[in-house]
């Protein structure tokens, strides 16, 4: 029933087996010590999982001796410092390890079966998303065992962690480790969205996406400007600690608030960053065991489209306790209440699903009904601390530990187990047993009410959060107790998986394909699969096109759709339109590479060096991760293929080379600069936050930047900005040399101009140190010079590719690209100086 | 609320198993549409919006203005400074302990020294953070007598768990005697354990008005012997609990400012806890 597309025939038998070994060739696994140069996602994907699930076993023998500790009053097995790393870590390895990464993980693993492409557009990118996400990791974790863990809290409030003394090296580790490990959840970010938007089966409009799709795309979206601001806030953070700049010291005019702004701007659509990828294993599960497909499609999609957009307007519920206004805390309580009704939308979505199918009930429904029960309960805690007199008494208690377990667990691990068990088929070839997955579950059940139902009773009676031990006679001990008990309970149901897990893996592969009967297009693969996943591309006209051709994978399987073979030995997946999914280009990928792992190597090298105030060291690094990554950029994109179009099969012919809006790079350059708008913006928030804390900003006494020197600095950024599209068209009309001149001109005028950007508040002699008003201009100055800097860092690549022949009039990949990073750059001149120069005069100061 | 979020607890997971259980053709594909939008959009907006509006009234509420007394309060690592405003301008300070009259709505108004901390009297009312730079007010209605317990809120270093401090709720002509005799100077004393304070250079840190000893850096000890605990709120106030603060107290307290005053013998210890306790 694929409506609109003819079947065409299927070629014959010896000449499909030539097809599957050329196939097998251009992307077979590596093997021996090279294994590990592999970019493909279903060997990425793997790792990233696999590397997740460990530092959340971590993170769960951490929460074990939390519970030890806290099982009997007045308990002295772990001192206070080290109890303070242990619950610090706990908190931050849940969720900069394990909440995030596993989701982008799954993602990378699944995402290319669910559109029967060969794999994401940017390989590399994900495994040097991964080797940054496992050495920053290991890192972070590490450190506990040198007794040098964080000890200030997952949410590092100043003046506490900026205290060198108090915090010590942990707050660098945890500043620095996890500032790279955000830079691969955005790199991670950027490769799923493209992946969405790009990499679809012919004939899959937006709105056939499978409801997985959907959801990736909005969490990446929301990843996007989530991350972004605690990426600033750990800049300035630094620049505290390491140069004495005093952006939270109340005394010199900072203010702690600030961070707790920045960092919950980002903590709070983390919950959701967290929650509705899980979410949407759900929707992929609920489908397959009712038999039908989701009732309310649109609702779904909707629903999860205004959690993203509303998450972004709750963060200051976490700060109803720090004396806020009437007004703030009225706004707040309000969207942080609204945010239940998307949420609400979505789980009767599910309901109704349930209710119009026939339910088959097998481990992962288990999974997802005990989510259902959990998730719910949490969400109504949730609406109870959103007004802000109930949160006053439950704030910082036991109560908001329960409240947030039961809306993770619940909301988050539950599903996530659920989806282990639903997708292990398409991750190993293999499938979990049932009867340890049924006890598993009814363990981790009861095991995880017992622990955490009490604790809402220890919050009310007055019991805080964090505290290392607890004095007897307040009715604590014996809740704490039953917790504790819980918590060895539940810890056993996640043990029988992991054994589960392991035991399968060792067994035998299964060879039934889709076993389940779902509908959706993950389970065309072959057993046991091949890395590059469907023997051909289908066209889609269904949400379920399983169910709407039962035929299909044996279509898929005889090669008589898109893709059929890798004539050249090359690695290829198709990309379509944003909306219709039309055919546009054959993608060629690049293969196994070490360069993203010496990438991630070095660049992590450099940020660990910083967190050891070893500079040198630091710097040296770093150059080598810049030079790795040029060179991996040189070798492995926009490569010109030997022929202009190639015929993809089903009589198609399609482009090798497109450059531009068409182009992958063109989409993965915007998202980025997105992201790094979105960093900006914080920094700029953090200027006009300081302007209504103070009543004279600038400060009297301190003198502003001055006009002339900003404008020389606007005026000759602007101009470098103007001339990139010039360069571009002149590239277009066949003028090598025009395009040449341009980029030089615009070198040299960007490098005037970040000087002059930089003399500006250097000539006023801005001390950075002395009070919050130089330090957040200067850090402005700087963000924006350094973004002219790698303005010049592209154009001179551009230059050298025009004249190693790899940039040209018909391949111009490079100077479009590089064209749109200028246009951020000049934003981030333009507002730079708009805000440092024209602000203080319109405001008289 | 609690019984409210119960009740829609139990209705949400009675309406999946039914419809779990249910067979499809009972229910047409329109019938669950509308599920969604009755039991997934409509409802909970009418619930939300009703529980919203009492929220806001409840806020406005304990924002009110306080009857006249009002107090100053200080976090610090690991303790409170207690200052009671007066009318002269000179306030009464104390530390660690907070009394105040029954039947009035008194004022607190809540700072920071070193990091932020968080006011919290569980029994009397939500928490306020203490934050450096800012000046939080805070209003608190005792309506019975007692004792009650107050503790920090906010994560604040290492012996964050160690920062309580208890608080009385007293009649107001016996609070008004109360704090008449906080304001006023502890008596003059030859005891051993005075001159030991002084010479061992406690007077440094801690003011014991009436003597020598003026420093501010640590809680006020002028009237210590009538607090009900001793180390911000962890032990009763009894002479060996104050010996064994004075010689232990970085284990007791991890991370606190005070050193642990070892070199002293027990008896020494002793007796400089005899003289704290004699001052009531």
């Amino acid at each position: 029933m694929t409506a609109g597309h003819a079947t065409p025939p299927a070629p014959d038998p010896t000449l499909r087996a030539e097809q599957e070994r050329r196939l097998d060739k251009a992307w077979e696994t590596p093997r021996g010590w090279r294994y590990w140069s592999a970019v493909n996602n279903t060997q990425v994907g793997l790792w990233y999982t696999g590397t997740a699930f460990i530092f959340f076993l971590f993170a769960g023998v951490l929460a074990l001796l939390i519970r030890v500790q806290l099982a009997v009053p007045d308990n002295t097995l772990l001192s206070a410092q080290f109890y303070n790393q242990v619950f610090t870590l706990h908190g931050t390895v849940m969720m900069f390890l394990f909440a995030v990464p596993i989701l982008e993980a799954v993602a990378i693993l699944l995402m290319p079966a669910m559109y029967a492409a060969r794999d994401l557009p940017f390989p590399r990118l994900s495994a040097f998303g991964f080797w940054s996400f496992f050495i920053g990791g290991v890192f972070v974790c590490g450190s506990i065992f040198f007794n040098a863990a964080p000890d200030t809290g997952w949410f590092m409030y100043p003046p506490l962690a900026t205290d060198v003394k108090q915090s010590g090296i942990g707050a660098d580790i945890w500043l620095l480790g996890l500032s790279f490990i955000e830079i691969a959840s955005i790199a991670a970010a950027v490769e799923l969205i493209v992946g969405v938007l790009k990499c679809r089966p012919p004939g899959m409009r937006i709105n056939l996406m499978p409801l997985y799709g959907w959801y990736v795309l909005i969490v990446g979206g929301m990843i996007l400007f989530a991350f972004p601001p605690l990426i600033a806030g750990d800049i300035l953070f630094e620049a505290e600690r390491l140069l004495n700049w005093p952006f939270f010291d109340a005394k010199r005019g900072g203010d702690p608030l600030l961070w707790q702004h920045l960092f919950w701007i980002f903590g709070h659509p983390e919950v959701y960053i967290i929650f509705l990828p899980s979410i949407a294993l759900l929707a992929m599960i609920v489908p397959t065991f009712a038999q039908r497909p989701i009732v309310g499609y649109a609702w779904i999609v909707l629903a999860a489209v205004g959690t993203g957009f509303l998450s972004f307007g709750l963060w200051v519920h976490h700060m109803f306790a720090t004396g806020l206004p009437s007004i703030s805390l009225a706004f707040f309580s309000a969207a942080s209440e609204a945010v239940a009704i998307p949420t609400a939308v979505q789980i009767f979505v599910f309901i109704a699903t349930i209710m119009a199918g026939r339910l088959i009930f097998a481990v992962p429904m288990l999974f997802a009904t005990g989510a259902l029960a959990i998730f719910t309960f949490g969400g109504l805690t949730g609406v109870m601390v959103a007004l802000a007199p109930f949160d006053w008494q439950a704030h910082d208690t036991y109560f908001i530990v329960a409240h947030l377990h039961y809306v993770l667990i619940g909301g988050m691990l539950f599903p996530l187990i659920a989806g282990v068990y639903y997708y292990f088929p398409v991750a190993a070839d293999r499938m979990l047993s049932p009867r340890p997955g049924k006890i598993a579950f009814w363990l981790m059940f009861v095991g995880f009410n017992v622990a955490f139902l009490p604790m809402h009773f220890t919050g009310l009676r007055g019991m805080p959060r964090r505290v290392f031990t607890y004095p007897e006679g307040f009715g604590w001990e014996w809740l704490n107790l039953v917790s504790s008990v819980g918590a060895f309970v539940f810890a056993a149901g996640i043990a029988i998986i992991v054994i589960d897990v392991v035991r399968t893996a060792l067994g035998a592969p299964m060879r039934e394909r889709n076993p389940w009967n779902a509908g959706t297009l993950e389970w065309l693969l072959r057993r046991p699969q091949k890395p590059w996943q469907t023997r051909t591309v289908p066209p889609v006209s269904s949400r379920y096109p399983l169910w709407a051709d039962p035929e299909l994978a044996r279509k898929t399987d005889e090669a008589r759709y898109y893709l059929p073979d890798a004539e050249e030995g090359k690695r290829e997946t198709l990309i379509t339109t944003t909306l219709d999914g039309d055919p546009v280009q054959c993608l060629r990928l690049p293969g196994n590479s070490f360069k993203p792992m010496c990438a991630a190597i070095f660049i992590g090298g450099s940020f660990i060096l910083t967190t050891f105030h070893f500079y040198r060291g630091s710097l040296v690094s770093g150059v080598i991760g810049v030079a790795i990554i040029l060179w991996w950029l040189w070798t492995g994109t926009a490569i010109i293929p030997e022929k202009r179009t190639k015929d993809v099969g089903v009589g198609l012919k399609l482009p090798l080379y497109v450059s531009g809006s068409d182009s992958v790079g063109w989409w993965a350059m915007l998202i980025t600069m997105l992201a790094d708008m979105s960093a900006f913006f914080s920094l700029i928030f953090g200027y006009f936050f300081f302007w209504t804390i103070h009543e004279d900003f600038p400060p009297a006494g301190v003198d502003a930047p001055g006009v002339l020197w900003p404008g020389i600095a606007a005026i000759l950024l602007i101009a470098a900005w103007a001339v990139m599209p010039l360069a571009k068209r002149l590239n277009a009309r066949g003028s090598a040399a025009g395009l040449r001149a341009m980029l030089a001109v615009n070198a040299l005028l960007s490098a005037l101009g970040a000087a002059a950007l930089l003399s500006a508040p250097y000539v006023t002699g801005l001390e950075p140190t002395q009070h919050a008003y130089p330090a957040i201009v200067w850090v402005l100055v700087l963000w924006a010079a350094a973004h002219a800097a790698l303005g010049i860092l592209m154009t001179l690549y551009c230059f050298a590719r025009s004249f190693a022949g790899l940039l040209t009039r018909e391949y111009d990949i490079d100077i479009h690209n590089v064209v749109l990073y200028w246009h951020f750059a000049a934003i981030t001149a333009a507002v730079t100086v708009a805000t440092i120069v024209l602000f203080p005069l319109a405001s008289g100061g | 609320m609690l019984l409210g979020a119960g009740a829609l607890w139990t209705w949400v997971l009675a309406t999946t198993w039914y419809a779990a259980r249910t067979s499809p053709e009972r229910h047409n594909e329109r019938f669950a549409s509308s599920l969604i939008l009755w039991a997934g959009a409509v409802f909970p907006t009418a619930v939300l919006s009703a529980l919203l509006t009492y929220g806001l009234w409840l806020t406005a509420d304990l924002r009110g203005p306080g009857d006249g007394l009002s107090i100053a309060v200080t976090g610090e690592q690991y303790w409170w400074r207690v200052q009671y405003r007066s009318d002269d301008g000179v306030p009464v300070e104390s530390a660690n302990e907070i009394r105040l009259p029954v039947g009035e709505r008194v004022e607190f108004f809540l700072n920071a020294a070193d990091v932020i901390h968080s006011f919290w009297i569980p029994s009397l009312g939500g928490k306020l953070d203490m934050i450096p730079g800012r000046s939080n007010r805070l209003v608190l209605h005792a309506t019975r007598p007692g004792v009650y317990r107050g503790v920090c809120a906010e994560f604040c270093g290492r012996s964050h768990a160690l920062m309580a401090f208890p608080v009385v709720a007293m009649e107001r002509a016996e609070f008004d005697r109360w704090l008449e005799g906080q304001a006023a100077a502890a008596e003059a004393s030859k005891e051993r354990g005075a001159e030991l304070f002084l010479a061992q250079g406690c007077g440094a840190c801690h003011a014991v008005r009436g003597t020598e000893a003026r420093g501010a850096i640590g809680p006020d000890l002028t009237h210590l012997g009538g607090r009900r605990t001793v180390g911000a709120g962890i032990f009763d106030n009894t002479k060996e609990n104050v010996a064994r603060f004075i010689r232990e107290t970085e284990t007791i307290k991890p991370g606190s400012r005070m050193p642990s005053y070892s070199m002293l013998s027990p008896q020494d210890a002793e007796a400089i806890a005899a003289y704290l306790g004699g001052l009531k």
